[in-house]
C-alpha cells in the first residue's frame, strides 16, 4: 500500500468509530443528533492540547474520550428534557455553540486552530493499524451492547419512550448512557484525528461533518451496524472515487444522500434486506 | 442612545429572520418536515432577484417576479421531494432535505460561480435618518415589506375562504378533509407561500451586502430552525416573535458577550437556554 491508500485506509478507521458511535445514540437509542461533530472537535482539542503538554498518546487518547464522555453526558440531559424535532434543533445548536466558544478563544488557537501537535511515533503503517485495531474495538463494542440488556433496553426507548417508562425501564439513565458512550468513541476518534492530521482547525468540526457522520448511518440503515460499517467505507471513498468530476463531487453527494432517503429511505440494509425477502417469497411460491 | 441603536438593529435583524422563519414554520405546522432546503430557495431568490433587477434595471418588477419564481421551485420540490417521504420517520425527510441542499447550493456554485455576484447599480443604498438614527434605505425597507407581507398572509389565513380551508387542515387534516378541503392544494399553497418568501428576504439580503453567492443560505437559515423551534414549531404567531427577540438578543450580545461567543452562538445558546426551561419553545400550545 503507498502513502495514499494508508492515508485513505486511516480515514475510513476513524469515521467507522464517529458513525458507529453515532449510531449507537440515534440507532440504537433514538436520539437524533445534529451536533455530533461538536464532541468529535472537544476530543480532537483535549487530546491536541494535553498532548502538547506532554502527556504520551495514550493518555492524551483517553483524556480526549472521557472529557467528551462527560461533556457528551451533560448534553444528553438536554434529551431529558426536549425531544425529537426539538432534539434534533438542540443538538444543531450546540454544534453552533462549541464552534462559536472555539473560535473566539485565544488559547484554542481561534480561528488558526492547534498546529504542531507531537507526532505518534509508529509510522504511517504502523499508526493505520493501530486505528484499526480501535476501530475493529469500537464495532465488536458497539455490536455486544446491541445484544445486551442495555440493547434491549436502548430499542424500547426508541420505539416509544412512554411505554418503556411504564415497563419500568429507567429512561434518563439509557438516554444518558448512550449518549456518554455514543460521545466518548466521538472523542476517540477526534484524538486520533489530532495525531493523524497534526493540526486541527474549527471547521474540521463543524455542521456539514455533523451531517456527514449522520448520514453514514442514516444511508447504512439506521441501527443495523454492518449497514453503517458499509456505508461509512462507500461515502468516505466515494469523494475520492468521483475525483475525476471533482468539480462535480459534492453535488453527486447532495444528489445522492437525497436519492437514497427518497428512493431506499431504510438505507442499505433496509434495501438488503427487502432484496433477500423478494429472493425468499420467489423461492416460496415455485 | 447605543440602546435605541443596538434595539433598532436587532428589530431589523429580527424582520430578515421572521421573513424566512415563517415559511419553515408554515412547513412544520402543515407537515411535520424541517425544511432545511429553504435555505436553497432563499438563495435562489437572492440570485433570481439580482439577475433580473441587473436585466430590467428595475428592483420593483424583479422581486414579485422572483418571489413568484421561487414560490413554484417550492410547490415542485413538494411534490416530487417530500410527497412520497411523508410517512416515514421525520430523520428520512430532514436528510433528504439537507443533501437537497447540498445538491442546490453546488448548482449554484457551478452555474454562477464560486464568488459570487453583484448589483451593477445597487438600488436602495441612501442614508436615511430617523430620530437621529442612521438608518440604510434598504434596512427601512426590508422592515417596512416585511411587516406588509406577513400583515398580508395573517389577512389570508383569517379571513379568506382559503385561509380558513388551510388553518384547518393544519389542526386536523382529516376532519378538514371530511369537510371538503383539498389537503393536497392547501399544501401547495403552503409551500408557494413560504418560498415566495424566503425569496424576498434572499432578495433583502443580497441588497444589504450587496452581494449573492452559493453559501448565502446557511446561517440564516439554522438560525431559522433555531427561531422556529423557540417559537413552538408551527406556531407563526411565536415564530414572529421569538425572530424579533433573537434579532434583539444577538444585537446586546454581540456587544457585550461578544468576545465569549460569536454572533451565531449566542443565538444559540439562547435557543438551549430557553429550551431547558420550556422544552416545547416560548410559546407552545402543544
Amino acid at each position: 500500500m503507498g502513502i495514499y491508500e494508508i492515508s485513505l485506509g486511516t480515514v475510513i478507521c476513524i469515521n467507522i468509530i464517529l458513525a458507529v458511535g453515532l449510531n449507537m445514540i440515534t440507532g440504537f437509542c433514538g436520539q437524533i443528533s445534529l451536533g455530533h461533530a461538536a464532541f468529535y472537535g472537544v476530543g480532537a482539542y483535549t487530546a491536541a492540547i494535553t498532548a502538547k503538554a506532554g502527556l504520551p498518546l495514550p493518555l492524551a487518547l483517553l483524556s480526549g474520550l472521557i472529557l467528551t464522555g462527560l461533556v457528551g453526558i451533560i448534553v444528553g440531559l438536554t434529551s431529558l428534557r426536549v425531544r425529537e424535532d426539538f432534539l434534533a434543533i438542540t443538538t444543531m445548536g450546540v454544534g453552533f455553540l462549541f464552534l462559536g466558544i472555539v473560535r473566539q478563544q485565544e488559547a484554542l488557537g481561534g480561528e488558526l486552530g492547534v498546529s504542531a501537535i507531537p507526532a505518534h511515533g509508529m509510522g504511517k503503517m504502523g499508526f493505520f493499524l493501530f486505528v484499526l485495531l480501535l476501530a475493529a474495538l469500537a464495532t465488536a463494542f458497539s455490536l455486544v451492547i446491541k445484544r445486551s440488556w442495555m440493547g434491549f433496553a436502548f430499542d424500547a426507548v426508541a420505539d416509544d419512550e412512554d411505554t418503556a417508562r411504564l415497563l419500568s425501564v429507567d429512561v434518563p439513565a439509557y438516554k444518558l448512557a448512550a449518549f456518554a458512550l455514543g460521545t466518548a468513541l466521538a472523542g476517540l476518534a477526534g484524538g486520533l484525528y489530532a495525531y493523524f492530521a497534526r493540526l486541527i482547525v474549527p471547521d474540521d468540526f463543524g455542521f456539514i461533518t455533523s451531517i456527514t457522520i449522520l448520514s453514514m448511518v442514516a444511508v447504512g440503515g439506521i441501527g443495523s451496524v454492518f449497514g453503517v460499517l458499509i456505508s461509512t467505507v462507500i461515502l468516505t471513498l466515494m469523494p475520492e472515487f468521483f475525483r475525476f468530476v471533482s468539480d462535480y463531487k459534492l453535488l453527486i453527494y447532495g444528489a445522492l444522500l437525497f436519492a437514497v432517503m427518497r428512493f431506499a429511505p431504510d438505507g442499505l440494509a433496509g434495501f438488503a434486506r427487502d432484496i433477500i425477502r423478494r429472493f425468499h417469497a420467489k423461492g416460496d411460491g415455485g | 442612545m447605543l440602546y435605541l441603536e443596538l434595539f433598532i438593529q436587532g428589530l431589523i435583524y429580527g424582520s430578515m429572520y421572521a421573513i424566512i422563519a415563517v415559511g419553515l414554520t408554515l412547513v412544520y405546522g402543515l407537515l411535520r418536515i424541517l425544511h432545511v432546503a429553504h435555505a436553497g430557495l432563499f438563495a435562489l431568490g437572492g440570485y433570481l432577484g439580482l439577475l433580473l433587477t441587473n436585466a430590467t434595471g428595475s428592483l420593483i418588477l424583479a422581486t414579485p417576479a422572483a418571489a413568484a419564481a421561487v414560490g413554484f421551485v417550492g410547490m415542485i420540490i413538494y411534490r416530487l421531494c417530500y410527497q412520497p417521504i411523508l410517512d416515514r420517520p421525520p430523520y428520512v425527510p430532514l436528510i433528504a432535505s439537507i443533501g437537497l441542499f447540498i445538491a442546490m447550493e453546488e448548482i449554484y456554485r457551478l452555474i454562477f460561480g464560486p464568488y459570487g455576484l453583484t448589483y451593477l447599480d445597487p438600488p436602495l443604498q441612501s442614508q436615511i435618518t430617523i430620530v437621529g438614527i442612521n438608518l440604510r434605505t434598504a434596512e427601512v425597507t426590508m422592515v417596512v415589506v416585511s411587516v406588509f407581507l406577513l400583515g398580508a398572509l395573517s389577512y389570508l389565513s383569517q379571513k379568506t375562504r382559503i385561509g380558513v380551508a388551510w388553518r384547518a387542515t393544519v389542526d386536523d387534516p382529516q376532519i378538514a378533509a371530511s369537510y371538503g378541503v383539498d389537503a393536497v392544494k392547501v399544501r401547495y399553497l403552503n409551500f408557494f407561500i413560504g418560498s415566495g418568501l424566503a425569496a424576498v428576504g434572499g432578495i433583502f439580503v443580497s441588497l444589504l451586502s450587496n452581494l449573492v453567492e452559493p453559501t448565502m443560505g446557511g446561517v440564516p437559515s439554522y438560525k431559522a430552525l433555531a427561531i422556529i423551534v423557540l417559537g413552538g414549531l408551527g406556531n407563526v404567531t411565536g415564530t414572529l416573535i421569538a425572530s424579533l427577540v433573537l434579532g434583539v438578543i444577538e444585537a446586546f450580545g454581540t456587544i457585550y458577550v461578544g468576545d465569549l461567543l460569536d454572533r451565531d452562538a449566542i443565538a444559540f445558546a439562547f435557543l438551549i437556554f430557553v429550551l431547558m426551561l420550556r422544552p416545547t419553545g416560548l410559546f407552545s400550545g402543544r
